[in-house]
């Protein structure tokens, strides 16, 4: 699997919705994206990609293109 | 009936600061906290659709201090439980956030402030309200269940009074709002604040926002309040590690946290010179009825504490004598000026009077230690907190009878409901109609497909024997 497939699938699982809903997806724009899915996201990417987030990057990551801007960063060093 | 907050006292302090810059002083509050209740003119039941805004407070601090009966409810709830809430209560105005407005379209708008608009219901029957009624809450504001408990106004002063001095609060407090206003924890949080001329943050920003903490940190927010849901998220968050000079106190409450996070928490406040309260209560007891002194956090683990000030815990054995011995269980009793007037099911019930003469038997099952700090153990009555949230399981299973017409049976522990169903097809649509109703995060529900329900031989569901499918 890409890493772009296993992006996608930790917000498909989480959230369960389908991978058309993805692009544009923000915070609280489905029922399932609210704190409690955020903490299942933060955890779903974390255990992925074998990171640990930083709490700033937690609170950043407000939609799915934002997501994977953050994984880029150096620190996590994900490669889309 | 006797105003409960003196806002004149306060006048010249900020009362409201809001995520958007907006302020309103205690001069500015009672001032439009007048001018609403003019508008209404008289005693009478008004339902009140709550958010984390100006405007909410300011409705609702017009109606408890003006003899108007608020009904609290949160802005989200689904609208066919609303509905059914305003069918049984009848109100003669709702006050309601204006981009809400098109909800009640044959409503008339008879005045605009703050975001919120009061709409005059149309209802011709209006029911008597006993004298002492201050507000009402509802007990599962998730399954919108008709049920509400009747607050006096001494219940809400008293309670004020006593979270007010426990927690030391001075006007030099900053409460940061991460509790719904509908909720009595949250409410609590404003009561005891605005008795001491304190100003309150208001956000319906959530922890994992990244706005919460920009105005947490620009607003310097000295306390907020966290169901055990909310410190599992600080834990997650690494909040340990987070720069927030202001913050002075965390209190708990909302359901039982884990040992192991009460002893993080509670540590972590110790370093830094914080204070970590854990708290107990319910809405039938307005809101609190138990904290752990902030200095016994670490030793005291587990316990949730000792009495407020000015009540008092007693712990009944099943044979119904008071237990004297520590470490016994017993049903938790418990006595004070805070213990609510009792429920109204329907509108007639808005008359009835005081129906629990200062004792609640609480449901939960209790022991306390030899220095007297009480512990939760167990719970006699079918409920969960989800969330913090109180999920009532009886209703959950009459809510998904009456939607699919099939036998289903809840259970589970707190933050995780198993649905029993017997046929795999109603799985999914089981789910997804229990999160939407309840307009909790799906990640709570687990539907189990079992060959049949448990009964005895009179047909009683043996809900004990579910358990193995979800004990730890």
């Amino acid at each position: 699997m890409t890493n772009l497939e296993k992006y996608n699938q930790a917000f498909t699982t989480t959230f369960e919705i389908g991978e058309n809903r993805l692009p544009g997806l923000k915070y609280q724009d489905i029922e399932a994206w609210d704190s409690v899915g955020h903490m299942g996201l933060v955890a779903a990417l974390e255990e992925t990609f074998d990171i640990m987030m930083d709490t700033d990057d937690i609170i950043d990551l407000s939609s799915y293109e934002k997501g994977k801007e953050i994984l880029t960063k150096e620190e996590y060093g994900v490669i889309f | 009936m006797g105003m409960i907050w003196n806002l004149e006292n306060h006048a010249g302090k900020t009362a409201l600061l809001d995520e958007f810059g907006n302020t309103m002083s205690y001069d500015l509050l009672n001032t439009e906290s007048c001018i609403l209740a003019a508008r209404i003119g008289r005693r009478c039941l008004v339902f009140s659709l709550c958010r984390n805004q100006i405007g909410s407070v300011l409705g609702y601090t017009a109606f408890i201090n003006n003899g108007i009966v608020p009904v609290m409810v949160n802005s989200h709830l689904d609208a066919s439980l609303l509905d059914n809430l305003l069918q049984t209560y009848q109100p003669a105005f709702l006050w309601v956030p204006k981009d809400q407005q098109v909800q009640f379209p044959h409503m008339s708008v008879e005045y605009e402030a703050y975001d919120y608009v009061l709409l005059k219901s149309g209802y011709n029957k209006e029911y008597p309200l006993f004298d002492e009624l201050g507000l009402l809450i509802t007990t599962s504001g998730s399954t919108g269940s008709p049920k509400l408990v009747r607050q006096s106004y001494l219940n809400v002063a008293d309670n004020a009074g006593s979270i007010a001095q426990y927690l030391e609060l001075d006007d030099t407090e900053r409460p940061i709002t991460t509790l719904p206003m509908n909720y009595v924890y949250g409410l609590s949080i404003i009561n005891s604040h605005f008795l001491v001329g304190a100003t309150l943050l208001l956000t319906d920003k959530g922890l994992m926002q990244k706005e919460f903490w920009k105005f947490f940190r620009e607003a310097e927010a000295t306390s907020f309040g966290g169901v055990p849901y909310t410190y599992e998220m600080l834990d997650k968050l690494r909040f340990y590690r987070m720069k927030l000079p202001s913050l002075k106190t965390m209190t708990q409450a909302g359901g039982k946290i884990t040992p192991e996070l009460h002893e993080k928490f509670a540590t972590y406040a110790q370093e830094r010179g914080r204070k970590f309260v854990v708290m107990y209560g319910a809405a039938e007891a307005t809101s609190r009825m138990g904290y752990l002194p902030p200095e016994k956090a670490v030793e005291k683990k587990g316990s949730m504490g000792i009495p407020i000030p000015g009540g008092a815990f007693h712990l009944v054995g099943a044979d119904g004598v008071e237990i004297t011995e520590p470490m016994t269980t017993g049903e938790l009793v418990y006595e004070g000026k805070n213990v609510t007037l009792g429920y109204a099911e329907c509108g007639e019930d808005l008359s009835r009077g005081d129906e629990r003469h200062g004792l609640l038997e609480t449901g939960d099952m209790a022991q306390f230690d030899a220095d007297g700090y009480y512990y939760i153990v167990g719970r006699k009555k079918r409920f969960l907190k989800i969330y913090g949230n109180r999920v009532n399981l009886d209703e959950i299973d009459r809510l998904v009878k009456g939607k699919f017409n099939i036998e289903a049976v809840s259970g589970g522990v707190d933050d995780y409901m198993y649905i029993f169903v017997t046929d795999n097809i109603y799985c999914e649509p089981v789910r997804d109609f229990v999160a939407a109703k309840t307009k909790l995060n799906p990640a709570a529900f687990k539907v189990v497909v079992i060959n049949a329900i448990p009964k005895n031989d009179a047909g009683k569901v043996l809900y004990k024997e579910l358990t193995k499918y979800y004990a730890e």
